[in-house]
C-alpha cells in the first residue's frame, strides 16, 4: 500500500470511529474498499489520459471536516448572488453553515436539507436513492466521496411543483492550518412534472489550498425539468474533481450549465441517462483557461431509449501556459431509435504555448438516428481584429472584445436573465485587459 | 492629403501593385476602375492598414505623415475609414456599442469630449434617415444575419457617424440593387464636402451615374494607366477593359 492510500485509510478509519452508529458504515465501507482496491485513476486509463493527478494525489489532504473555520460578513457578501434571493445553503469547508444559509419558508412539502442532517431525518429516503444514480465503481474519486461523505444537500422536489426560486448551493473554501479535502455530496429527487433551478457554486477564498472532491445524483421523475448550473471557481492553487450524474425518466428535460474558471487542476464529469423515451438534456458549458491551469471537461450520454435527445455545446478560452481537455462520449444504444445527439466544441487558443485535447466520440449501435459532432481549435479572427482595429479600436481592446464575445455564446444560451448577467461579469473579469471592454457589453 | 508614390506589393511574393502613383486633394472624389484582379482592392486595405502585405518599395504620405508606418486605429482616429467589399460578421459585438466606442476614439484623438449615451443616440437617429437603416439592426451583433445590401448600407451609416476626412469604399455597389444603390449613393453624395475626400473603387461605371467623380483612374496590372474625368468612365464602359490593354 502506499504512502496515499495509507493517509486515506488512516483518516477513513478515523471517520468511521466518529460515525460509528450511523447506518450509512456499511456503505461507506464497501465504497472504501472499492476505493483501495482501484487507487487513483493513472493516465494510462483511457479516461484520464490527458488528465495527471498526481499533483493532488502527492498530497497528503485532511479529510475530516474542520467546521472552525469562520468567514467574514464582507467575504460572503462578495460571493452570494444574493440579489437573486435564492433559497441559499452555504458551506465553509465543507460544514454546513447556519449562519450563511437560509432554508425557511419553503413550498409545502419541498425538502431541503443539509446532508448532514438528511442522514438524520431522511433515513429512509436516502437509504433508497443515495448512491443509487451514480456508479460506484465509474471513478475512485467517485467511491472516495461517498466514503467520506460528511455533509451535502439533500433536495426533494414534490410532483408537480414549480420552484420560482433557484436554490443556491455554495461550496467555500478558506485557507486553514492545514491541507484539506472536502467531499460534497449532492442529492437531488425531482418528483412528476416538477421544475426547479439549482445553482451549485464552488469558490476559493484567497489562495487556499484544498481539494474538493464533490459528487452530484440526480434524478427526474416523469415530465420533471431541472435548470442547473455549476460555477466553478476554486483558487488557483485548489483541486477540483466534480461529477454531476443525471438519471432521467419519460419526456424529462435537463440543462446543464457549466462554467469552469477557478482551480489549478480540475476535473468536470457529467453523466447522463436518458432512461425513457423523450428525456432531454441540453449541456452548455464555458471553460476559461489562464496560466498553469489544467482544466478537463468530460462529458458521458447514454441513449437508452427511442426518442431521447441531448445537445452539448461546449467552448474553451486558453491563455498562458494552461491546458484544456474537452471528452465528450454519446453512446446510442441498440434498441435508442429516433434519438437526436449534438455536439460541439469550440476553443481559441490565446497563447502559443497553451493547449488544448479535444475529442468528441460517438458509439452508435441504432440505425435511425440523428447525430452530429464537431471540434474545432482556432485564433482570433484576423478580419474581425482588422475590421474593429479599422473602426479605431486598439489592438488590445479587439482581441479582448473578440475573446468576450467568443465566450458569450455561451453565456447567450442562459434564459435566466440575472444568472446570465452574473456570469457576463464574471467572464469579463477573468478576460485578459477586462477593463477595457466594459463599456461595449 | 493623399500622396501614394512609386508603391509596389506582394503578398506571397506575387507582385500586386507595381509602380502604383496617385494624388489626392482634400474635397476631392477619385474614382479607381479596374478588372478583377487589376490591385484595386489591394490598394484600398493597404490604405485602411491592413496586414500580410508586403510593400516592397515607394511610400504613402496621409497629411503629411508616413500613412504606412501607422497601425490601421491610428489612421482611424486620423480620419481614414475604410467601406469594406465584404464587412465582416461579428457576433457577441454589439453593433451600435462599436460605433460609440469609434466615435469617441476619435473623438479622444481631435481633443473634443466623448460623447454620452443620449447625445449618441440622438446622432444615430438622425444619421439613420440618411441611409435609411433599419433601427433593428442596429442592435444586433456587428454584420450578423444582415443582408448583402445591410451591409453594404451599415458601413455608409458608420461613415455618416465617423465623418472621415478620406473615405475609401471598396466596390461599395457590387451586389446592390437599384434601390439600396441609389440610397448609399445618396448617402455618399450628402457627405461630399470641400474637407472630405473620396476614394472610390468600383469595378462597374453605374455607381459613378449617382456619385459624381472629380477624376476617374484605371488600374490595370498593378498601376494607373490612365487618369481623366467622368468621361472616361464612359469610354470604359463602352469599350470595356480590353481597351485599356
Amino acid at each position: 500500500m502506499n504512502k496515499t492510500i495509507r493517509h486515506y485509510l488512516a483518516d477513513f478509519k478515523q471517520l468511521q470511529n466518529i460515525k460509528k452508529d450511523d447506518w450509512f458504515s456499511k456503505q461507506r465501507q464497501s465504497a472504501f474498499n472499492i476505493f483501495q482496491e482501484s487507487g487513483f485513476p493513472s493516465t494510462r486509463k483511457e479516461n484520464w489520459k490527458y488528465t495527471d493527478v498526481k499533483p493532488i494525489t502527492k498530497k497528503l489532504f485532511s479529510n475530516i471536516t474542520n467546521s472552525n473555520v469562520v468567514i467574514s460578513d464582507n467575504e460572503i457578501d462578495a460571493i452570494l448572488f444574493k440579489e437573486l434571493e435564492c433559497i441559499e445553503l452555504v458551506f465553509v469547508n465543507g460544514a454546513y453553515s447556519e449562519k450563511y444559509s437560509n432554508i425557511k419558508n419553503l413550498p409545502n412539502k419541498l425538502t431541503i436539507r443539509n446532508m448532514a442532517n438528511a442522514f438524520v431525518n431522511d433515513e429512509d429516503f436516502l437509504k433508497k436513492h443515495l448512491s443509487q444514480y451514480v456508479n460506484d465503481d465509474s471513478s475512485s474519486f467517485v467511491t472516495l466521496n461517498t466514503a467520506f461523505i460528511q455533509d451535502g444537500v439533500y433536495i426533494n422536489v414534490p410532483s408537480d411543483l414549480t420552484l420560482e426560486r433557484p436554490i443556491s448551493i455554495t461550496y467555500i473554501s478558506k485557507d486553514n492550518s492545514n491541507i484539506f479535502a472536502t467531499h460534497p455530496r449532492n442529492l437531488i429527487f425531482m418528483g412528476e412534472n416538477s421544475k426547479a433551478t439549482i445553482i451549485e457554486n464552488y469558490i476559493g477564498i484567497d489562495d487556499a489550498n484544498y481539494f474538493t472532491n464533490a459528487v452530484t445524483e440526480t434524478s427526474l421523475s416523469q415530465g420533471a425539468s431541472l435548470k442547473h448550473y455549476k460555477i466553478q471557481q476554486e483558487s488557483s492553487n485548489a483541486f477540483h474533481i466534480g461529477s454531476l450524474n443525471t438519471s432521467q425518466n419519460k419526456d424529462s428535460r435537463f440543462e446543464s450549465h457549466s462554467i469552469s474558471i477557478g482551480g489549478a487542476l480540475v476535473r468536470n464529469d457529467i453523466n447522463a441517462r436518458l432512461n425513457k423515451e423523450g428525456a432531454e438534456i441540453m449541456m452548455n458549458g464555458l471553460y476559461m483557461t489562464d496560466n498553469a491551469q489544467h482544466i478537463d471537461n468530460h462529458t458521458r450520454v447514454d441513449h437508452f431509449k427511442p426518442y431521447t435527445q441531448s445537445n452539448q455545446n461546449y467552448r474553451g478560452v486558453l491563455n498562458g501556459k494552461s491546458r484544456g481537455v474537452f471528452n465528450g462520449k454519446v453512446v446510442v444504444h441498440p434498441q435508442a431509435q429516433k434519438i437526436e445527439a449534438y455536439q460541439n466544441n469550440a476553443n481559441l487558443l490565446l497563447s502559443d504555448d497553451a493547449e488544448i485535447d479535444t475529442k468528441p466520440e460517438l458509439e452508435i449501435y441504432a440505425d435511425d438516428v440523428k447525430c452530429n459532432h464537431g471540434a474545432t481549435i482556432g485564433q482570433l479572427d484576423n478580419d474581425m481584429l482588422f475590421y474593429l482595429r479599422s473602426r479605431a479600436i486598439d489592438e488590445q481592446t479587439a482581441r479582448s472584445l473578440l475573446t468576450y464575445a467568443f465566450a458569450d455564446e455561451i453565456i447567450n444560451n442562459i434564459s435566466f436573465q440575472s444568472i446570465k448577467n452574473k456570469l457576463e461579469h464574471l467572464i469579463i473579469g477573468r478576460l485578459p485587459d477586462s477593463s477595457l471592454i466594459r463599456e461595449y457589453v | 492629403m493623399l500622396h501614394i508614390k512609386d508603391l509596389y506589393t506582394a503578398v506571397d511574393n506575387k507582385k500586386i501593385l507595381e509602380g502604383l502613383n496617385l494624388s489626392v486633394n482634400v474635397g476631392e472624389v477619385h474614382a479607381i476602375m479596374g478588372p478583377n484582379g487589376s490591385g484595386k482592392s489591394t490598394l484600398a486595405n493597404i490604405l485602411a492598414g491592413k496586414e500580410g502585405y508586403n510593400i516592397t518599395q515607394g511610400s504613402v504620405s496621409y497629411e503629411n505623415e508616413n500613412l504606412l508606418e501607422l497601425s490601421p486605429e491610428e489612421r482611424a482616429r486620423k480620419g481614414v475609414f475604410l467601406a469594406f467589399q465584404y464587412p465582416v460578421e461579428i457576433p457577441g459585438v454589439n453593433n451600435i456599442y462599436l460605433l460609440k466606442a469609434a466615435l469617441n476614439a476619435i473623438r479622444k484623438h481631435q481633443g473634443k469630449p466623448e460623447l454620452d449615451a443620449m447625445e449618441f443616440m440622438n446622432l444615430v437617429k438622425g444619421k439613420m434617415k440618411l441611409v435609411q437603416m433599419n433601427k433593428d439592426l442596429l442592435s444586433r451583433s456587428v454584420n450578423e444575419g444582415f443582408s448583402g445590401g445591410e451591409k453594404k448600407r451599415n458601413e455608409i451609416f458608420q461613415m455618416a457617424i465617423l465623418e472621415p476626412k478620406l473615405a475609401i469604399l471598396d466596390e461599395t455597389d457590387s451586389g446592390l440593387d437599384i434601390d439600396a444603390l441609389k440610397i448609399v449613393a445618396e448617402g455618399v453624395n450628402s457627405l461630399r464636402n470641400k474637407n472630405r475626400a473620396f476614394i472610390l473603387v468600383t469595378h462597374y461605371q453605374r455607381l459613378l451615374n449617382y456619385i459624381k467623380p472629380d477624376h476617374v483612374h484605371v488600374l490595370s496590372k498593378g498601376k494607373i494607366v490612365r487618369s481623366g474625368g467622368p468621361e472616361l468612365a464612359l469610354e470604359l464602359e463602352e469599350k470595356g477593359y480590353d481597351w485599356i490593354n
